[in-house]
């Protein structure tokens, strides 16, 4: 994974609460058994409307996507992340998130930044009242900046450390290798295997 | 101080203590897998020449993708085809068990691995799918997880985590029990329509009170199941005596003095009594009648005899928005009466409502009645077993004789990823999970309801309760 240290591009207000990942990516879409080229699948059925924010210009060439709160909700499918990196995201700004959805943007370096509401709205204004302004989302600082508007973001300190030095969950992991077999040792042996009886 | 059921089966799976802001170390008892959310995953151990680690702890079944009628045959789509023999090859390659399509055991993984006795109290499981909340029903801590965490658990058999919050839901009524024709499907409804789809955000749901406890263990699964349209990382229920009677005598359960060490053990998994929850919300069940979704999230419903609700009347601004945006989606006017609202389709199934003892409370509804004109109804068990035992029960004649569609297993219309799709603008009744918008195909209207409901709209082609009626 790419270290993540700060991102600076165009802003797109995304006026809706509760973006769940079947409105990120349908369904239809997952049938896929690559790992890239999901961008033609992102929001598929509101890009079918000309009036949706990703086919403005220049909101189309955006980068920081700027959403309302729940964020992700839904389905579990990684996809979503997948869909919005393909297509240029490297940041969402978001007042909540799905649970879900936000462990998995840590996992593939997408940034899920966490702002009050208020300060999305204000966020929201001023992309609105501006199209094409650029932010700049600085994970050192936990900040999100828009011309002179300074806001700050939460995320968890641990997904903070393991994004800004690129850091892969399975090579962290394979350090506990011992502690593991460790503990696999002491398993009861009337756990159940899958293996048909 | 005492500790909360979660705390009790987070504890005894710590394989490492986390220090400061680093996550615990969680090792993993049982994980399911399927062919959406897995290939990539293990494309990604191919490529850096790593095993699974424990493939006797991984089982595989083809659920999402695969057609309900002819499944001898091969798959006429052929993406999905092509996701399914990887789905084939990559367990063959790996040694993983797989359930495939047409095997007596396959079916949605979460009705599988309940049937099968593998989900047992106290267990961890992990899926990559966001309803592995289901088998929270049996007081083991299971939540769906992304790709990259189901290659993690392959790779390694456990998970970081950080600790997950607790709530308990309070479930009661003075006697116990729901009104007839009330289903725990409308317990869960109300619930999130309480707490609202961010409300169990960050939280582990322990159901509980009297109400809970006279729950079948389908029905427990049910609850548990939705745990994640509350927004919560999973559901759990404290096993009892009703846990332990669904377990015994399964296929993969503790047997002879295994059994009564596991059921003894099983006993201390409940929340002590001087423990506390981070949070607490009490639900009502005794004035709780079917309940019904009307716009785009699972948190948009209201009782049947209810009406449309208007977005002027609510106060938040985001809320009021989404309630717009909702109503003009699903076509409805604000003050309609729900009766009232038309469906062109029911689907009775889902790895929430496709067990036996819903196919049973949908026939009971049904037996001698004809599904209305102009109405298709769609029934798909959870499981080959479960269409086994409704055969043995005689229930695909009931539905059959009333003019349904009696299909094979999978998850079917809940998402459509296979044939089983709404044409745009077409609504439906649906005894599945989500309502989200073009969940059942694009354009599609889904209104979330208890199989009890959906049978009795196929009959009347308007949202009905079995009071509704002759």
């Amino acid at each position: 994974m790419e270290p993540f240290r700060s991102h600076t591009g165009i802003g797109v207000p995304l006026r809706r609460s509760n973006v769940d990942t079947d409105q990120i990516i349908p369904a239809v879409y997952l049938k896929r058994v690559t790992r890239t080229g999901f961008e033609d699948g992102l929001f598929h059925a509101w890009r079918q409307q000309p009036d949706f924010i990703l086919n403005i210009e220049p909101f189309s060439r955006g980068s920081v996507l700027v959403a309302g709160p729940d964020f992700g909700t839904g389905s579990s499918r990684e996809h979503a992340v997948w869909a919005l990196q393909d297509y240029g995201f490297r940041v969402v700004i978001a007042s909540r998130f799905g649970d879900i959805f936000r462990g998995n943007s840590g996992k593939q370096g997408l940034l899920a930044a966490q702002v009050a509401q208020p300060d999305v709205e204000l966020l929201w204004k001023l992309l609105e009242n501006d199209p094409g302004t650029e932010v700049t989302v600085d994970l050192m600082e936990k900040t999100v900046q828009a011309r002179d508007l300074t806001v700050a973001f939460g995320i968890d300190d641990y997904t903070r450390w393991r994004l800004l030095e690129g850091l892969d969950d399975i090579g962290l992991t394979l350090r506990h290798a011992e502690d593991i077999a460790a503990f696999e040792a002491t398993r009861l042996a009337r756990l159940p295997v899958t293996s048909a009886p | 101080m005492g500790r909360t059921l979660t705390e009790k089966v987070w504890e005894d799976h710590l394989v490492h203590s986390g220090e400061g802001a680093e996550p615990d170390l969680l090792y993993i008892d049982l994980h399911l897998v399927h062919e959406v959310t897995t290939p990539q995953a293990f494309e990604g151990l191919r490529l850096a020449g790593r095993r699974v680690r424990r493939p006797d702890l991984t089982l595989g079944t083809e659920d999402h993708n695969v057609p309900t009628t002819d499944v001898e045959l091969p798959i006429a789509d052929p993406v999905s085809r092509t996701q399914v023999e990887t789905m084939r090859s990559n367990c063959a390659e790996f040694g993983v068990p797989l359930y495939p399509m047409n095997h007596a055991e396959q079916g949605i993984v979460h009705v599988v691995g309940p049937q099968l006795g593998l989900t047992q109290p106290g267990m961890t499981v992990v899926c990559g799918d966001s309803h592995t909340s289901t088998h929270g029903a049996f007081g083991a801590l299971a939540f769906g997880i992304g790709t990259s965490e189901v290659e993690h658990v392959l790779a390694t058999q456990t998970l970081p985590l950080r600790r997950f919050a607790t709530m308990a839901i309070n479930v009661t009524s003075p006697d116990g029990r729901l009104r007839p024709g009330v289903t725990s499907k409308d317990v869960v409804l109300a619930m999130i329509a309480q707490i609202g789809t961010g409300g169990g955000q960050g939280y582990v749901l322990e159901y509980r009170g009297n109400v809970i406890e006279n729950l079948s263990m389908e029905a427990r699964m049910t609850i548990c199941n939705m745990s994640i349209e509350a927004g919560a990382r999973a559901g759990m229920i404290a096993p009892d005596e009703t846990t332990f009677a669904y377990l015994k005598g399964r296929d993969h359960a503790p047997q002879g003095a295994d059994w009564d060490a596991a059921v003894a053990s099983w006993r201390e998994l409940r929340t002590d009594a001087d423990a506390t929850f981070d949070a607490e919300v009490d639900i009502d069940a005794s004035a709780l009648t079917p309940f019904v979704t009307w716009g785009t999230n699972p948190g948009q419903g209201v009782p049947l005899g209810e009406r449309v609700p208007d977005p002027a009347t609510i106060v938040d601004e985001n809320e009021r928005a989404a309630a717009e945006k909702a109503l003009a989606y699903m076509d409805l006017a604000a003050g309609t009466p729900l009766r009232e609202v038309a469906v062109d389709t029911v689907f009775v199934g889902s790895c929430t409502n496709g067990r036996i003892e819903d196919l049973r409370a949908a026939a009971e509804v049904i037996e001698g009645r004809k599904v209305a004109d102009g109405v298709r109804m769609l029934v798909v068990p959870g499981s080959m077993r479960v269409r086994f035992q409704a055969e043995a029960e005689g229930l695909d004649a009931v539905f059959t004789a009333a003019g349904a569609d009696w299909r094979s297993a999978g998850c079917s219309m809940c998402l459509g990823m296979n044939p089983d799709q709404l044409a745009p603008g077409e609504r439906s009744a649906s005894t599945s999970n989500r309502n989200f918008e073009g969940r059942q195909g694009r354009g599609s209207r889904t209104h979330l309801v208890s199989p009890l409901v959906a049978a009795a709209t196929a009959v009347r082609g308007t949202l009905s309760s079995p009071e509704d009626l002759d």
